[in-house]
């Protein structure tokens, strides 16, 4: 079932560097970044690098899940956010989970960083691990 | 000198679960727990965190302090009791999160208890003096498991430190390592089986014939071959199991001033790291010193052995210093949770 | 291209219909065709379904055979369509271009979805498909999460009050009191949205489309056609589908559905309509904040102003612009594929006083359908 029982190996190898490091693609053309990968930008061009993110970034919104999917029932409630990069002057946005923050003190405008944790794991299989923000001023 | 730290990082998480917290779970006095061990607390992993992601945060800023390129780091060694995989080292987790140069790169995870990290350490060094790499990463690091009601759940915490390692007289050195000696027999004082959650240990043997004689026999060692008395450093980091052996060993060896003794203030807010409890000792030491400062560090690894070093700080420490978050900022940020909590965040609850 | 017409509608009753497999609940959305039809089955050229997840819910693909089979159908063209929650609006959409062009007089244009089959967990992980697999899921944002985030947004930039959220479900509600199809047929009042469980903040459990089974069919033919076959129809005089990014986190804004706004412009402009025009509508208001957005992108409010519409009355059955009558998705029930069948189906009751309980009626209908957080939309516009 894809994605939902625990990632096999071989799409663990393909998405692991841009699971665990913060990489993002921009379009060599038009100068776009982006946060999700494509073949083709908008503006036309297949000429699109990858590049290393910007760890640092603000809460643009952001919730708590309490009904979490499934293989992330150990870790919730837990707080998914949007969050803003600077990346040479561009806005950016990011989605990412949050850690190492109470519950009630989130607040839209925190700074936060980017940080390795665990995403999910069984008892068997691989364990998958991921980008987390957690706030800066810890 | 045998080789260069060029930069160090440490990370504890947040949480704390105090020993009153603990002993009320089974009906023990707090304050004759908190004397005996001097102890007060301990730090817990997160659900979401493990040796690896403990592993990383001390890693990047350990070589954002070195400010080398990272393709040429050449060896990424993790020693812990609680790599996340038996077979699969951690070091390859890391090299993927922190986008390490595949070519001429090493990974292999160490184990020898608590002393894995400054094995790591010395693998590291020995690589770097062969002329195979330029710069390797050390780490000790691990999450450790307290058999609930065993009195080492007072103590078993989670916690690591990681090292950017150089040859000597590199010129981005904050500190040069002068010398490490080792000294290892088989001692049976505590160990884990294969497949076993919780390891068994010999309660009080842990202690003289364990701890004590090996710790003593490797700073002896060291210090006849540097020809130095110890009170000639100017801190100390030990392996910290708890408070009550640190100051301990600490006598023994002659040491007069016991507040140079990094490790007391560490284990006693946060437990014993394990893997990580020498190499974040060190940390702290790095934290405090001023350039020319010598530090004297001694690791212990039940089975058993010991590693000691003696680490002469440059002056570039100063400009590092600053960069990265010093062992006391972490020690000083603590979120406290109850047992329940503890039971959850630790896997102790059967959800499955 | 031909005028398309509706000239039939069915519908199945929505709840966990535990006795029931996938092709029995399409089977009653279609006997139902049938009998308000009075049409021979031999008359239908082609089957459309549109659906989520079924593959996922009850591991059954080939769904267009296995359906036209089930109503012995087989041999028909028929197949599958899918754009997440608006697989209905993506059914109904290639429905209508089966006609237009020629190719089929009679077209059924059908959605179905099982959902109850799976523990909550793993149904709220196949929903979650409908967003960003590695970039948005795999954090663990659950599709409710990442609707909370547009909510949350929403409420930090225009600072409405709360209660005009919750409002939308005690209308809904009472709209599904009176259709006999609906999953929840009782009222509710606004304290029991407001204090009721949060699922992600700041998304009560009442703002929320509930799980269920269900199916819709409508059927689409030329007006010399429908004449020729006795039945009363309405036009389809507009119809679009239109994508966006799909990750939430890539959209130009997060308050706005640019696919809204894009199927939006070019079904009106193909109707030849003004929001002024529009008498009643059916939007996908899966969450409290789908309804205020779409209010806005479909051009009944300006930016920041959707919520006066609820909190006003205006979106009631009494009001001006009267939405969802059979109850919306909160009330009459969400399978998910089927969704904008249902619209689409109860626009067309509602323009031709069919439904079960006298509608206010009107000339124009704008039935909107959105897939995933936005990332496609489909709008159609109805007229009498």
């Amino acid at each position: 079932m894809g994605i939902i029982e625990g990632t096999f190996p071989p799409r663990y190898r393909r998405e692991v560097k841009y699971r665990n490091a913060f990489v993002g693609w921009r379009c060599k053309k038009c100068g776009r970044v982006f946060y999700t990968p494509r073949k083709r930008c908008e503006c036309g061009s297949r000429e699109i690098e990858e590049i290393e993110l910007p760890r640092e970034g603000r809460v643009v919104t952001r919730t708590v899940v309490r009904n979490p999917p499934k293989g992330y029932e150990k870790y919730a409630p837990y707080a998914i956010a949007i969050i803003e990069l600077d990346v040479d002057g561009q806005k950016v946005r990011v989605l990412g989970q949050l850690a190492d923050v109470d519950l009630d003190k989130i607040r839209t405008g925190m700074r936060v960083r980017a940080t390795l944790r665990r995403i999910r794991a069984g008892r068997r299989g691989l364990i998958e691990y991921g980008v987390k923000r957690v706030p800066i001023e810890e | 000198m045998i080789a260069s730290i060029l930069g160090y990082g440490a990370y504890i998480p947040r949480y704390r679960i105090k020993a009153e917290e603990i002993a009320k779970v089974w009906g023990q006095d707090p304050d004759r727990v908190k004397l005996g061990l001097l102890v007060e607390s301990k730090s817990v992993p997160g659900p979401d965190e493990d040796t690896a992601t403990i592993a990383f945060e001390a890693a990047m800023q350990a070589i954002e302090r070195a400010g080398i390129d990272k393709s040429l780091i050449g060896a990424v060694f993790v020693g812990s009791e609680s790599h996340p995989y038996a077979v699969k080292p951690t070091g390859t987790i890391l090299a993927s999160a922190l986008g390490l140069n595949p070519k001429h790169l090493r990974a292999a995870s160490f184990e020898f208890a608590c002393k894995a990290g400054t094995e790591a350490i010395q693998a590291v060094i020995g690589l770097i003096n062969a002329g195979l790499i330029k710069y390797g990463l050390a780490i000790g690091a691990d999450t450790a498991q307290g058999r609930p009601s065993d009195p080492l759940e007072y103590t078993a915490a989670a916690g690591g430190a990681a090292y950017v390692l150089g040859p000597k007289g590199d010129s981005k050195a904050i500190a040069e390592i002068e010398r490490v000696e080792s000294y290892v027999t088989d001692t049976p004082d505590f160990r884990r089986r294969q497949g076993a959650p919780y390891p068994e240990h010999g309660v009080r043997f842990t202690g003289e014939p364990a701890y004590f004689h090996h710790i003593i026999n490797s700073v002896k060692l060291l210090l006849e071959k540097l020809g130095r008395d110890i009170n000639e450093y100017d801190r100390f980091a030990f392996h910290s199991p708890n408070g009550k052996f640190v100051r301990n060993v600490a006598r023994r060896l002659g040491i007069k001033d016991l507040s140079r003794v990094v490790s007391l203030d560490i284990v006693r807010k946060c437990g014993n790291f394990y893997s990580g409890s020498t190499l974040v000792g060190i940390a702290r030491a790095l934290d405090k010193a001023n350039p020319g400062d010598k530090i004297l560090a001694a690791s212990f690894g039940s089975g058993a052995g010991s590693d000691a070093f003696s680490i002469v700080v440059k002056d570039r420490i100063t400009e590092v210093k600053s960069i990265g978050k010093s062992v006391d900022r972490y020690l000083n940020r603590a979120k406290y949770i109850d047992y329940g909590t503890y039971a959850r965040y630790r896997g102790i609850l059967v959800m499955d | 291209m031909r005028e398309v017409v509706i000239a039939g509608a069915g519908f199945a009753k929505i709840g966990e219909r535990r006795n029931d497999r996938i092709g029995d609940i399409f089977a009653e959305a279609f006997r139902m065709l049938i009998d308000n039809t009075q049409i021979d089955p031999k008359e239908i050229e082609a089957l459309v379904v549109g659906n989520m997840s079924a593959g996922e819910f009850v591991g059954q693909a080939s769904l267009g055979a296995y359906l036209a089979d089930y109503v012995g159908l087989s041999g028909i063209p028929a197949i599958r369509v899918e754009a997440a929650c608006t697989s209905g609006g993506a059914s109904v959409r290639t429905a209508y271009h089966l006609v237009a062009s020629g190719a089929y007089d009679v077209v059924v244009a059908a959605g179905v979805e099982k959902m109850t089959d799976t523990p909550n967990n793993q149904t709220t992980s196949i929903l979650a498909e409908a967003a960003h697999q590695e970039y948005e899921t795999y954090f663990g944002a659950s599709f409710v999460a990442l609707n909370a985030l547009m909510m949350r947004y929403y409420l930090d930039k225009y600072k409405p009050k709360r209660e005009a959220f919750a409002k939308r479900s005690v209308y809904m509600h009472q709209n599904a009191v009176d259709n006999p199809r609906a999953q929840f047929r009782r009222p509710v009042k606004l304290e029991q949205v407001l204090n009721s469980t949060i699922v992600a903040d700041p998304l009560t459990i009442f703002e929320c489309a509930p799980i269920g089974d269900g199916s819709a069919a409508v059927l689409l033919t030329t007006p010399e056609k429908a004449k020729e076959l006795g039945l009363e129809y309405v036009k389809i005089a507009g119809a679009a589908l239109a994508t966006d990014r799909l990750a939430l986190h890539e959209r130009d804004e997060l308050d706005t559905l640019k696919a809204t706004l894009r199927a939006r412009e070019r079904a009106y402009k193909q109707a030849k309509i003004e929001p002024k025009d529009v008498d009643l509508i059916e939007i996908h208001d899966a969450f409290s904040i789908m309804a205020v957005l779409a209010l806005e992108d479909l051009g009944f409010a300006k930016k920041g102003e959707g919520r006066k519409l609820i909190d006003e009355g205006v979106i009631s059955r009494d009001g001006s612009l009267p939405a969802n009558l059979g109850g919306g998705l909160k009330a009459r029930g969400h399978p998910v594929g089927s969704t904008t069948v249902y619209g689409v189906g109860e626009a067309y009751l509602n323009l031709l006083q069919k439904a079960p309980r006298k509608s206010p009626g009107g000339e124009v209908a704008v039935v909107q359908g959105i897939g995933g957080t936005g990332s496609t939309v489909s709008v159609f516009v109805l007229r009498r």
